[in-house]
């Protein structure tokens, strides 16, 4: 199963982005084969509003089954909900450790959105 | 790392002689002008630019002419009426049809429906944002371009790479100037920030302002704390607004009265704090370690 | 020459590049001046984020109206997720996910075009609200002003929708917002003469030269008024000297003033002699007007 945790730089030891739409990288990992691609989403960084909508397409045409991330707004929450993409938040330290606590089951799956739109 | 946004609803309140003088006060900071169209912190923080980049915004729409069999479609369908007859100009030829570059915000719609395929739908460079260095570490503004639009976007922009040079030098607080209103540019420099500090004057218009921005703080769930500037100009008003104040749960963090040094410090290029030991400063300074690190 | 324009008003817009400089001061004073030497006048207050201009002018108002902008209303049964919506929609408003179509309805911009794609006839117009119209009157004065809802990040369409409320008035005087973006175009559009008021502070220079360039980028006349002129330095005054920009009239600082205008007062009311001051700046816009209309 793959999964795209959002990364402040594109290693497994760079940090999480707690934020979705605005984060730099999108790390994504083969959860079974630990093989991971990290994809840039550098485009949404300067986006006036809607960098959710844009991030959460990005994030369906990569074929991700969940999203491991700090926050999620509500447009962003709608689209990914739309696309069948799990959220799960409060992810914390490196994409490494993100990884361990996705597959440990201590992340929150989101319900709905846990932070107000944010533009930037 | 955290983000102070300083904003008035009302302009003129002071919001940018007061960033100046938290600029001055603070350690391991970055300062971000969000006053796109109309900014003014670069005046006293002695900005050298370091590095200018282009804002590319949006689209706009151009009709190729050579290609233009000028049925007037676009014309019908531009909800804007950004399409315009050029008669309608002067000096230009009668009839053919132009579209106003300040009126199109680039929905696309003429580009999609035209028949004769003879409109150019690209990115529009609509500003330039800099990086400076300051006696008060990194800065980063912008300047909209005239009679463009997309304030908001600029201003996304603008925190964006404030954020990044936060980031890569370790600084650990970023001011952010913000613009007047409550409107797009303003909610692109309140979301997502850590401490809102609203700035207003014991006026009518200032009292009324300030409800609204705190509304609107109050929507994005950040701690927010006001800062009555001119205090003395209206003792009565004060009194009201530290009323109000109190009953929505906002704190006044801040009383600074009327004085002519902080025009004197504007001429002179600096803040309030570094110009005078004037009782203003002194004010100014208490209301800074008062909220110390937001 | 008033016979020329639309049924003979004029519109005046009263704008400044920095916020604070007293543009709602200027409008309402010259609003209450022209009132009183019996035009027949209309105060109209664009600046629909922060709009001020009621707290002096003290109008009874009596109609309230809602104001919407156009979105667009998907009916799902119709919908074949073919996607077109979201591809031709630049903002982000309306997005198909897996065939479900999904709408953002405060990013739309209102352009029609996903009504125009869509090829199974499945959207319609809607109305979101963003603000409403206020109008009333108080003695003279035909008043009007948009409030935006708190939140709203649009209001360039509540703008255009204040200025289509005016109507065959000798006058209308327009209190734009501060700043030189959209809101600020939208308001200052169309107007027969942009009053920018400033403050004689290297900010409020700077300020005043992006204003000019954006009122020139218009192809609009203009003309200065330097408040509280008696502070700063004579950097406004030398940059209006070199672009041989007409300054207007120049309001001293004066404490009586700032005092009334905290309590809600206009200049007028507590200084009647400055009615002759806004009389003679009127003078001086209806001369700027009429000369450059002549050239």
């Amino acid at each position: 199963m793959k999964i795209a945790i959002t990364a402040q730089d594109n290693e497994l030891h760079s940090a999480v982005d707690p934020r979705f739409g605005r984060a730099r990288w999108f790390i994504v990992i083969d959860i079974d084969t630990g093989d991971f691609v990290p994809v840039s989403n550098a485009k949404n960084l300067d986006t006036g509003q809607g960098a959710g909508i844009q991030a959460g397409r990005h994030a369906a045409e990569l074929g991700v089954k969940a999203v491991v991330t700090g926050n999620v707004g509500p447009k962003a929450f709608r689209i990914l909900k739309a696309a069948g993409i799990d959220v799960h938040i409060g992810a914390k330290g490196t994409v490494e450790e993100a990884t361990c606590q996705f597959k440990a089951g201590v992340l929150g799956l989101a319900k709905q959105a846990n932070v107000e739109g944010h533009w930037a | 790392m955290k983000q102070l946004v300083v904003i008035s609803g009302k302009g003129g309140t002071g919001k940018t002689s007061i960033v100046a003088c938290f600029a001055a006060l603070s350690q391991n900071r970055v300062l971000a002008d969000c006053d796109v169209d109309a900014a003014d912190l670069h005046l006293v923080m002695d900005a050298r630019v370091r590095h200018r980049e282009l804002f590319r915004s949006g689209k706009k729409a151009s009709i190729v002419s050579e290609k233009c069999v000028d049925c007037g479609e676009c014309e019908r369908l531009c909800r804007l009426g950004a399409v315009i007859r050029n008669g309608d100009a002067k000096g230009k030829d009668s009839d053919s049809l132009h579209i106003d570059p300040i009126v199109c915000e680039g929905c696309g719609v003429c580009y999609h429906f035209c028949p004769a395929d003879a409109i150019a739908f690209g990115e529009t460079v609509s500003g330039e944002w800099f990086v400076s260095e300051t006696r008060c570490g990194p800065m980063v503004h912008a300047r909209l371009g005239i009679a463009q639009g997309n304030s908001g976007k600029l201003v996304s922009v603008v925190r964006s790479q404030a954020r990044g040079l936060a980031l890569k030098h370790g600084l650990d607080l970023i001011i952010i100037d913000g613009p007047p209103g409550i409107g797009c540019p303003v909610i692109a420099s309140v979301t997502g920030t850590d401490l809102v500090l609203v700035v207003t004057e014991p006026t009518l218009s200032g009292v009324h302002d300030l409800e609204r921005v705190r509304q609107l703080a109050s929507h994005f769930r950040t701690r927010t704390v006001a800062c009555i500037n001119k205090c003395d100009l209206n003792p009565k008003m004060t009194a009201h607004i530290e009323e109000h104040c109190e009953e929505t749960g906002m704190e006044v963090v801040g009383r600074i009265r009327y004085d002519k040094s902080v025009t004197l410090a504007q001429i002179a290029k600096t803040s309030v704090v570094e110009y005078s030991d004037s009782p203003i400063s002194l004010e100014i300074r208490q209301m800074w370690e008062h909220i110390g690190a937001p | 020459m008033f016979a020329e324009r639309r049924n003979g008003s004029l519109r005046i817009a009263v704008a400044s590049g920095k916020g604070g400089t007293g543009k709602t001061a200027v409008a309402t004073n010259l609003a209450a001046t022209l009132s009183s030497e019996g035009y027949r006048v209309v105060y109209a207050d664009c600046d629909v984020e922060e709009p001020n201009g009621h707290i002096f002018l003290k109008p009874t108002i009596r109609s309230v109206e809602r104001v919407g902008t156009p979105v667009p209303d998907v009916d799902l049964s119709r919908c074949n997720g073919c996607g077109k919506c979201g591809d031709i929609c630049e903002f982000s408003a309306i997005v198909c996910m897996n065939g479900k179509v999904i709408t953002f309805p405060e990013l739309c911009h209102g352009c029609d075009g996903c009504i125009l794609v869509c090829p199974e006839n499945a959207i319609r117009e809607t109305q979101r609200e963003i603000g409403c119209i206020e109008r009333g009157r108080r003695d003279g004065i035909e008043f009007i002003h948009g409030v935006l809802r708190v939140g709203e990040a649009m209001s360039a369409p509540l703008i255009r929708a204040v200025k289509q409320k005016l109507s065959d008035e000798d006058v209308a005087v327009i209190d734009a917002p501060p700043g030189t973006s959209c809101p600020v175009i939208e308001t200052v559009r169309d107007t027969d003469f942009v009053l920018l008021v400033t403050e004689p502070t290297p900010f409020g220079l700077s300020d005043l030269r992006l204003a000019v360039e954006m009122v020139r980028a218009l192809n609009l006349k203009l003309g200065v008024i330097i408040n509280r002129c008696d502070i700063g330095n004579s950097g406004v005054r030398d940059y209006c000297a070199e672009q041989d920009i007409p300054l207007l009239l120049e309001i001293p600082d004066d404490r009586e003033i700032a005092r009334a205008y905290s309590r809600g007062q206009m200049a007028v009311e507590v200084a009647p002699s400055l009615k002759v001051a806004f009389a003679g700046l009127w003078e001086r816009i209806v001369t700027r007007i009429s000369s450059r209309n002549d050239e």
